[in-house]
This record gives structure tokens, sequence and C-alpha cells, in this order.
């Protein structure tokens, strides 16, 4: 069904996302850079299959810039954003990039909030002058609060509260992160959310929205030279603020074991899933952050990774498993790993059989030339990511919020190539520990023990 | 939009579509430049027919396939899941690889293959580097023709399949979605699930799957689209190296057609949750009727339109009822559809359901403004290049072409179809489609405040 439900919310921590390469270099998107004179950080990705282009503007700001006691702030301000300027009336901004034939969205992520519009080459003129328009002049008012904390509030029922799963995914993530702001949900605590008034999110914007701490991508038939001519005329006259860089709370080396189990009336279909607290590309022990993406194509990558191989195909306990890893935040990754019993198998079984391969995997590494042939794959899928017209800008915008450059984007299929057996088995050493990680399991609850508790409560 | 039209007309001035005996040349839209796309018709030596669109700008190649009259409707009485199952296991091994070895072969080489069965038809998509191609399609060849079914695999599939029926019992939405179908197509096999049922999915032989193969997946409801870096003279003999061994036909097929059945009618499924999921709708028009255009605008309108929709205006931006609302146009092959959705806290479904109502029955009675009508077609025909963001997205919009017979031109002349959409039409055709009387809702959760008349 092709119902567009939007103003959408990008997924916490890219958990159980397959391990993608989550950016390729210059000779694929063929990206150039250069800087306006108020510090808007630019950049082309050319692509000229159609006369479309996707028109992007990602702030260095996301739910891990919240003040406390103020969760979902960022994603709310997202929603208002469409809210209007003197210039452009409340929900016009949608309604003029329809009337040309355009789509546009917005997400929001703890270290990045994005705007998007894909419309015809001719209208990237239009769509600049309505971006730039809001970076400054915003308008919205209380009852735009009001509302638009209802509709946010909704859409956490509909993509959390509904769903066990990720109801425990942010509930687990609350456990992972003992004082960094990561631990809370994009889209806030219900009860946050609920409180959120205008003055305090007009006031985040004024702190946030600015030239210097925004970067502008655009993507397919443009060249450097257009966009160039058009930044300038619509975002160069914006003034910089001055905009602080982003300082946030430390996290304490990890030192607990920590497991979290949801049991839930709605569960027919148990889980289990473990992050471990992993640098990124930037931070931390950084120089794993290449081998670990190899460690989770080898490991959980596909039908023929030793997770799914053991734990699917060979023992039969699992009907699904792999591994993913998010390199590409600000502060601190996580690598993960899941599987799902087979119906009928009991879940500390399943376990035993993970945390066995786990451990194998972590005292006596990884086969060597599983690790080229995850290699091989990673770089010639990357061939694949230059095909479609809109990956570059997405994988532009977001390596550039989370602390990446150009530079790092295009020289990925090297680091990759780079990357030996030896590296694997140290980032699977320096990672895969269970005092780094939080342990979740999803489990059903039958419906009599669901009903005694609430007895019990009455 | 209007600018890119003109820009499209003008491609289609410079170069007029040349029609040849094996390969038609059709020029698309698009850009006004050296690169501008072209639908070629290649048919292979066999009687093989394929729609191709060159694309040298990088080494790969998608090809996107269809077979009609495949898809779960033609799952036999109790074998529900059948086409489904058949999808999960063509790459687990063929010819002389069992599952692992095929699967290997497929990454090693980067080859993306993939099979799904819809409810009408069975897909299948294919992208790989040019170095690759002649191998990936081998591999496709092997998959469709030769698939091995083994017991391990087949076991495996199918407790995969179990556990996503197990998952899909505690999602609302799929509850949702499943029990629309279920309530309207009680005695037809659209109201079964693609996926099947635990008890059918656990009946389902090797042997079933076989005859699958063998009866359903034939030349003769092939439909290909094909888009990358070839061209026709190279697919030609690759159509018939690959597709040239399937069947000349597929096996004789007779399914009903069939509306929904049941009454308009509000149908509660009780379920722990602090959001209700709705959904609704009633019939639909078919693909080829004259009036889908206009369908096409009135919907929109309505709830296609996304954040700009009527429906979206009121239950959203207005009320802050829900995150999102739509509806869509949805023409299966034996039951026309219009059908929608919405997710609202349980203490607000009956407002929600009543505002979904009456915008169903105002736009019947009044039909769409003369700016929704701009509006929508300046939206429709303009945002149609946005599909095409990569090879495998073109090479599935020439099968969808095909598919509903739509004819080699229909990109260079989808524009005019729905630029004739009158005012009139518009408000003739919101009669004709929209029935408030007919909508029929599935609600999911623990709503309240459901009037008496709803139920």
């Amino acid at each position: 069904m092709n119902i567009v439900l939007a103003r959408l919310l990008a997924p916490i921590l890219v958990l159980g996302v397959l391990a993608a390469p989550a950016a390729a270099r210059a000779e694929v998107y063929g990206a150039e850079t250069f800087t306006l004179d108020n510090g808007m950080q630019v950049v082309v990705v050319s692509n000229h299959r159609v006369p479309v282009v996707t028109h992007m503007v990602w702030y260095r700001v996301g739910a891990a810039d919240e003040p406390p006691g103020h969760t979902g702030m960022a994603h709310l301000l997202e929603h208002l954003m469409f809210k209007g300027t003197e210039e452009v009336a409340p929900g016009e901004f949608s309604r003029r990039v329809a009337e040309i034939g355009g789509r546009d969205n917005a997400f929001t992520s703890h270290d990045f909030t994005a705007y998007y519009q894909t419309v015809a080459k001719q209208h990237l003129d239009m769509v600049m002058r309505m971006e730039a328009d809001r970076m400054t002049n915003l308008l919205f008012e209380d009852e735009h609060v009001r509302t638009e904390r209802q509709v946010v509030l909704e859409e956490r029922r509909q993509r959390t509260d509904n769903n066990p799963s990720a109801l425990l995914g942010e509930r687990a993530n609350a456990v992972m992160f003992h004082n960094h702001p990561y631990r809370t949900p994009v889209i806030g605590w219900a009860g946050e959310v609920a409180t959120l008034e205008r003055d305090t999110l007009m006031a985040f914007y004024r702190r946030h929205y600015a030239p210097d701490n925004a970067i502008l991508v655009v993507s397919g038939d443009v060249t450097t030279d257009e966009v160039r001519a058009l930044a300038e005329e619509h975002y160069g006259p914006i003034p910089a603020r001055q905009v602080a860089a982003r300082a946030r709370p430390v996290e304490p080396e990890p030192v607990v074991e920590r497991r979290v189990v949801l049991r839930h009336p709605q569960v027919q279909q148990p889980s289990w899933s473990r992050r471990y607290l992993a640098p990124t590309y930037t931070t931390g022990a950084s120089e794993h952050a290449h081998a670990l993406e190899v460690l989770s194509e080898v490991i959980g990558g596909g039908t023929t990774s030793q997770l799914y191989r053991r734990l699917v195909v060979e023992e039969e306990l699992a009907a699904g498993a792999g591994a993913g890893y998010s390199p590409e935040q600000l502060d601190y990754g996580t690598f993960y790993v899941w599987a799902s019993p087979r119906p009928g198998v009991d879940m500390e079984a399943l376990e035993a059989a993970v945390t066995d391969e786990l451990e194998a995997i972590r005292r006596n590494g990884v086969d060597a030339a599983e690790v080229e042939r995850a290699k091989t794959r990673l770089r010639a899928n990357v061939i694949y990511a230059r095909d479609s017209t809109s990956r570059g800008a997405f994988a532009l915008g977001r390596a550039l919020t989370t602390g990446s450059t150009v530079e790092d984007v295009e020289t990925w299929p090297e680091s990759i190539a780079a990357v030996t057996p030896e590296d694997v088995d140290a980032a699977a050493r320096a990672v895969l520990a269970e005092h780094r990680a939080v342990t979740a399991l999803l489990l059903p609850r039958p419906q009599d023990v669901a009903a005694d508790d609430q007895e019990a409560l009455r | 939009m209007i600018a890119l039209t003109a820009v499209l007309r003008r491609c289609r001035r410079a170069l007029p579509a040349v029609a040849l005996p094996a390969v038609a040349l059709v020029v698309l839209l698009l850009p006004a430049r050296a690169d501008a796309i072209e639908v070629q018709r290649v048919v292979s030596d066999a009687g093989i027919e394929a729609w191709l669109v060159e694309d040298r700008s990088l080494p790969i190649l998608a090809l996107e396939a269809i077979f009609r009259d495949a898809g779960a409707v033609t799952d036999p009485e109790g074998k529900a899941g059948r086409a489904y199952m058949v999808g999960g296991l063509l790459n687990e091994g063929a010819g002389d690889m069992d599952a692992l070895t095929f699967q290997r072969r497929l990454e090693d080489l980067a080859v993306h293959m993939g099979f799904d069965a819809g409810r009408d038809s069975f897909q299948v998509s294919l992208k790989t580097l040019t170095e690759n191609r002649d191998e990936a399609f081998r591999l496709l060849r092997l998959a469709l023709t030769e698939p091995r079914f083994d017991a391990q695999p087949v076991e495996r599939v199918r407790s995969q399949i179990q556990a996503g029926l197990a998952r899909d019992l505690q999602d609302p939405r799929t509850i949702a979605w499943r029990a629309w179908f279920e309530t309207q197509f009680p005695d037809h096999p659209y109201g079964t699930p693609v996926k099947g049922t635990p008890e059918s999915v656990a009946a389902l032989t090797a042997d079933d799957l076989r005859a699958f193969v063998t009866e359903r997946l034939a030349r003769g409801n092939l439909i290909l689209g094909v888009v990358g870096d070839i061209d026709a003279a190279a697919l030609k003999a690759l159509l018939d190296e690959t597709f040239g061994a399937l069947p000349t036909r597929p096996a004789p097929l007779d399914i009903a057609e069939a509306g929904p059945a049941a009454p308009a009618a509000v149908t509660v499924r009780e379920f722990p949750v602090p959001q209700s999921t709705v959904v609704f709708g009633h019939r639909g028009l078919s693909r080829d009727d004259p009036d889908f255009y206009a369908a096409m605008v009135v919907n929109y309108v309505l709830g296609g339109g996304g954040f700009t929709s009527r429906l979206m205006e009121e239950v959203r931006e207005k009320r802050g009822l829900a995150y999102g609302i739509g509806t869509s146009l949805r023409p299966l092959d034996h039951a026309p559809l219009m059908l929608g959705s919405v997710a609202t806290r349980n203490d607000r479904v009956g407002e929600t359901i009543d505002i979904l109502r009456q915008e169903w029955a105002r736009m019947r009675e009044q039909g769409p403004t003369p700016e929704e009508l701009t509006a929508a077609t300046t939206y429709l025909v303009g945002s149609f290049p946005l599909e095409l963001t990569s090879t495998s997205a073109i090479a599935g919009m020439l099968t969808a072409i095909q598919r509903h017979g739509l004819g080699i031109d229909y990109i260079d002349r989808r524009a005019s179809y729905i630029e004739a959409v009158t005012a009139d039409d518009a408000r003739r055709v919101a009669e004709r489609l929209l029935r408030p009387e007919h909508l029929a809702a599935v609600v999911v959760g623990e709503p309240s405040g459901l009037s008496p008349a709803a139920n």
C-alpha cells in the first residue's frame, strides 16, 4: 500500500540494518564541495540520468543536542518547520512543492535534522528560496505546537508503543548509555513531548538553525557552477551565528553486563539481540571502524555469513540471524547481533548457541578467506550505490553531520580494501566483550499471566 | 512541471518514434540532451519479448520480470502460501549447486537476485555488474528452470515463513490489512494471506512447489523489462538462453472475478494496543477503465496526495488525530479496489472514522475544486520522472506498463491522459467511485467512541 506517512524519523541507531556501505567514494559519487562566506558547506553530486534534482539541507543538530527534560524537541521542531514563514503560509511549503510535481520531507536522528525536496531540475531555484527562507524566518503559534504534539504522539504510538520490538529497542538503548543523550529516543519520551512549548522550541531553532551549522547537499542533474550561483543567491545573504561546536556529555567506559527482557502479550515471535558499544569512524578506537564493517559482513551479512550458517543452516535453531554496525554516529557507535528462534526452539538453547559462536569469533578470529569475500562484496556494492539518484546525497549529508569529511566518504573503498584478517580479529577482540553490551530478549507473555498482574494492581 | 512537460515535448519532436521489425524505439520523457532515454522492444529469435532501456552510464544491468497469473491467487485450495514459498526458495539451490553453493556464487559475483509473490503475479529481480552478466543470467535460468527444492532449505524457509507469520500476528497494521481482505473476500483466494496460514505452510511439500514452477512459470505469461549496460543484440541472445527453456504456456487457470463481499460495516478486532489501526475501502476501478485517470485525480485530492490531501488536512493538520492517513487505488486483476489506512489513539477512532465518511461523501457530492484539479494534474504529471531513481526502478516501470497493456509509448502519452481529465470528469467519476455507504472498515485495537450507526 503506498501510503505516504511522512516527516519521518530516522531509525535511532540503524540497528538490525544490514551492513550496507554507509558511504562510497569520489569516483562513485564524484562529489564536489565548497563553502559559502557565511560558513555554509555545499556539496554537489551530479547524476544526469533524469532531469531531476534532490535538494537537501542538513543541520548539525539532533535529539542528542536537546536540553534535559525536553526530549523529542529536535524532531517536533522538524515538524513545525512546515508551519510557515511570512512568505509561506502553514502547510504551504509542501503544497507548493507538490504543485510542481515534487516531493518533500524531513527526518531527524540523534545527530542531524535534514529537509529535502526532489523536483524537476528547473525548480531548484524555487525550493532553495523556500528552504533558505525557513532557515531564519520560521513562524509558528501555540496552536500549531499543540496540534503537532498530538501528531508526534500518534507517530510515537504507531512506531513504538504499538510495536513490542521497537519498544524493547528503545529501552535497550536507554540502558546502553549511562550518561550520553543517545540514551533518549529521538521521538522523545511521551510525557516530555506532551509538555514541549513554543518558546523553548523557538529558542532551540534560533540557537541551531544557521548557515554555519548547516550543509547544503544537491544531487542530480545539476552542475557545481549552477549550485554555486543559486546557493550564493539564496543562502549567501543569511548571516552566520557563530554556532558553538557540539559538546555533549561523555559516556564512561562500560564495565557492567546488562540484560533487558520484555515479556509482552503481543509477542508471537521471540527474538534475541545484543548491542555492543563500539567506536565510530571518528571517535573512540576509530582504527577499528572499517574492520568492524568487514566483521559485520563476515559474521552476519547474509545467508552465507558465519552466524546464519551456524545457527540457521547447520544447527537449525534460528529462523534468522545477522549482524550490523553503525559507524556513522557523531559520538558512539553500536555493533549489533541478532537471532530469532525457529518455531519450537527455546530461547536458552538459541542464546547458548549464539553466545558460543560470538565467543569463538572473539577468541579464534574469523576465516581469512571470508574476510576477502566480504571485502569484495562491500566494494562491489559501491557501484550499485552510484546507480541511485539520491543515495549519494544521503550518504554525504550523513557523513558530514557525524564528523566525517567528503574525503573520508571518497576513500571508503580503499579503507575497506586495506582491512586485513588480523585487523578484523583485533576489532572483534576489542568490541565483542559482554561488559560493553546490552542483551535484549523479546519474549511472549501468556495472556493469563498478564491478567493476573492486572488483578494484582487493583 | 509545465516547463518539464515542455522539455518532454521538445524531446519527442527531436527524436520521433521509430518502428523497426523487432526493435521499436520510443523516446521517453527526459533530458533535452544527448542521453535521452529510449525504450526498445526487443524480440528474440524464439519470440521472447523484452523492453529495454540502454543506459551505458554505469557498468551494471537490471532486469525485472513478472509472471502474470502466478501470484498467491493461484494457490490451490489448502495450499495457501505456495507461490510465496517458491519465492523464498528459487535462489536456494538449482542445477548442480546446492543452496550454499548457489548463494555463495551470487554473493561472490555481487549478483542481486530476488523472487517474490504478490497477490496476482510472481516477480523476479536481477541486478548485476556487466562483467558478471552472462553468469548472472545463467544462474537466473537455473533458478527458474532447475530449482532443486532440497529438503534442508525447504524446511529452513518453511520455518522462516512460519516465524514471519508469527511476527505478523504482533503487528496491528498487518492484522488489519489481513482482516480487511479476509472479511471482504471470504470465498476467494484474495481472502487468504499471500504468505499462507500456519496450517497451509506446514503442509506444503516440495512436489507442490515443483508443480507451481512447472505450471505457472512460462514464456506465455512472462513480462520483461531490462535497463542498463547492454544492447538489443546481446539481450536477444540472453533472452533465448535464459527463458527459452520455459514452457510455452502456463497451465490453464480459472480465477473468479470478485468484489468486496461484506456489507459496509466497522469490524473490530480487539487487540491490546494504545493506538487503533483502521483499514478501510471498497470497490475501485480496473486499470483499463476509461475513467481510471479521473479516478487517479480524485484519489489524489481525497487521500492519495500525501501532505496535501483533504484527509491529511482534516485528520492530521487540523486535528492532530494521526501521523498519517492515505488512500490508494489498487486495481487487482480480479477485483479493483480503493483502499486506505489510518492509525489513531483508541479514544479518537470514532471521530476519525466520522471525518473519513464525511470527506468521502463531500468528495462524492462536489468533486474536486478547480484549484485541486489543477494541483492534482500538475503533481501527477510532474512527479512521474521522480520514480525513475535507479536502473531497477526504470525496469520495474517497464514491466508495469506492459502488464497493464498501456503501450510502449505510454510514458510519452501519460501526461496527456491526465491532463485530459476535466472538472466534469472528476465530478462524475467521484460520484461513480466513492460510495460512503459501501465503505467497509476494520479496526484493530481497543477503540472507543464508535457511533452506533457506524457499526
